[in-house]
């Protein structure tokens, strides 16, 4: 285990009933990084995001965030620590103005939240013109914009994104990705999941290729970015 | 004229006791998508702790004990028979509200003894007063005064809380607001509560007028009750209350002509001709269910 580590997987195992999602798998994810997990359609992404932030308890393995296991916590003991998720399909609250989606997001904060929703509105000037409306009226792009803002508003140390491209136009990705790194800079520690997996192995500093609920390579995104199997199932090249 | 005036308020009045009712209804559908069957029994229930407690302790103890109670029950219920089913297919919840709906009725036979009992006469409200000329109860007036303050709260505690917000956010989808850090198990518990809580006012309100309670007394109210929120559109807090003044003064009226026996008859109908044309119901949400 890397000692830089803030969040740590030991052999982690998730099951649905019978069927076996995750088959223990192990990764670090060093502080103040952007680690990417790439892999096809059911290897597995969403739901080791989905045990971390506490949704689905694991069959066996360790979670282990600054270095106190937190296998197994309930969802908002984990958000509480600051670990957050931004779920894929983007799941936010469409009767709920942008605001209320916003304040939502910090619900188990009990201080003052004016500097954050201006932090958030400042990295996102589109969610500040459109404060009032509904989020079930924004575009896809706004959409995801408002449900990374909305994670942000925990004060996060991990912001964990499953699919942030999933449904976007290459211009809108770009936004995407640039906020990506934008947030991390400013301290936040990103866990990305990707299928895009061109872009997210050019933002992160470090990957894991996960395959039918195992990791098979891992290395930083340039080497694996070069990797010739990897180029031939993800890259498409 | 005066008798048309004593239809209207008398309608008015009924409407009030059921809108009572419907929220609960309408506001455990939106959050559970759950037709809690036993509500009505609730309802009952809270009619007979009435009867029993204001037996020994002065009325300005036992209302408030009924309400704290009733309260409990609701709670309770949620706990003891939807809690565990939470991820189970909601024909299964179905069941065990028919269950509880039932158990409640037994209990109630049981503790009865199958006899009708008394309602206490509640002072003030159950005085006669006139109103345009009109001889009635006090409770007549005070009802729909109570729904709307009652209502105007709520909505207000909806719309401008954060538990408001939470419910609203729960409501749509259980596992975004899991991930919010809001805890779902409390705010279903908090949308009993408060159900639980209209429904005892509305006994208070309801047993006044009609002034026996026997172990099937919730369910005919609780059926007209659910029929509001349908027809207001299920899940719509103002769609319930709006559809249960509708049904009050709709079923008083009929009651007042030679079809009186058509009255349950006709808001059924009356049902089905809103559903024809507007199968959400008057203020129902388009037809996204939760994912
Ligand atoms: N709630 C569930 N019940 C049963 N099986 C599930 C459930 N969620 C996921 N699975 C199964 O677990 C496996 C992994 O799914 P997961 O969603 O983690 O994959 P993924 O890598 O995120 O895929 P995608 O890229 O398509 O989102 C799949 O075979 C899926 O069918
Ligand atoms: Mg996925």
């Amino acid at each position: 285990m890397m000692s830089n580590a803030i969040l740590s997987i030991q052999d982690l195992q998730v099951n649905y009933g019978g069927i076996e999602a995750v088959k223990g798998i192990s990764f670090d994810v060093p502080e103040g990084e952007i680690v990417t997990l790439i892999g096809a359609n059911g290897a597995g992404k969403s739901s080791t995001l989905r045990t971390i932030a506490g949704l689905v308890k694991p069959k066996s393995g360790t979670i282990t965030y600054m270095g106190e296991d937190i296998t197994g916590k309930d969802p908002t003991a984990i958000v509480t620590k600051g670990i957050t998720l931004v779920p894929e399909g983007r799941r936010i609250f469409p009767d709920l103005t942008v605001k209320e989606n916003l304040k939502l997001g910090a619900y188990t904060r009990k201080d003052d939240l004016s500097d954050d929703i201006n932090w958030v509105f400042d990295l996102f000037p589109r969610l500040k013109e459109r404060e009032w409306q509904a989020g079930g009226t924004l575009s896809g792009g706004e959409q995801q914009m408002l449900a990374v803002g909305r994670a942000l508003m925990s004060r996060p140390k991990i912001m964990m994104m499953d699919e942030p491209s999933l449904g976007l136009a290459p211009l809108v990705v770009r936004g995407i990705f640039d906020i990506i790194k934008e947030v991390n800079k400013q301290g936040v520690t990103v866990l990305l999941i990707e299928q895009n997996a061109n872009m997210a192995l050019k933002t992160a500093h470090k990957g894991y290729v996960l395959e039918t609920g195992r990791i098979t390579m891992s290395g930083s995104g340039a080497k694996l970015l070069a990797d010739e199997s990897v180029k031939a199932a993800y890259l498409g090249t | 004229m005066e008798f048309f005036i004593s239809q209207i308020l008398s309608g008015i009045s009924v409407g009030g006791q059921y809108a009572l009712i419907a929220i609960g209804y309408t506001m455990v559908y939106g959050i559970l998508r759950l037709i809690n069957f036993a509500h009505g029994d609730v309802f009952m229930v809270a009619g007979l702790m009435m009867i029993y407690l204001s037996a020994s302790m002065p009325l300005y103890i036992s209302v408030p004990v009924v309400l704290i109670l009733t309260v409990l029950l609701g709670f309770l219920i949620e706990r003891a028979a939807y809690k565990p089913l939470r991820s189970a297919p909601r024909m299964s919840v179905m069941i065990s509200a028919i269950g509880v709906s039932y158990l409640l009725q037994n209990v109630a036979l049981y503790v009865t003894g199958g006899q009708p009992t008394t309602y206490p006469a509640i002072p003030f409200i159950s005085k006669p007063v006139n109103i345009f000329g009109v001889p009635t109860q006090w409770v007549t007036i005070i009802t729909p005064v109570m729904v709307i303050i009652l209502v105007v709260l709520l909505t207000m505690l909806i719309n401008h809380t954060k538990v408001g917000m939470a419910m609203r956010a729960v409501a749509k989808d259980f596992e975004a607001s899991q991930l919010m850090g809001i805890k779902i198990n409390s705010i279903i518990s908090i949308t009993f509560i408060i159900g639980s809580f209209l429904a005892a006012v509305g006994s208070i309100l309801y047993f006044t007028k009609y002034p026996t309670v026997v172990p099937t007394s919730g369910a005919m109210p609780g059926l007209k009750a659910f029929v509001a929120a349908v027809f207001g559109g299920i899940g719509s807090i103002p769609g319930a209350v709006i559809g249960a003044f509708i049904i009050g003064v709709c079923e008083t009226i009929i009651k007042g002509t030679a079809f009186t026996v058509f009255s349950d008859a006709f808001t059924f109908a009356l049902l089905i001709v809103i559903l024809v044309v507007k199968p959400t119901g008057l203020f129902g949400e388009r037809a996204t269910d939760k994912v």
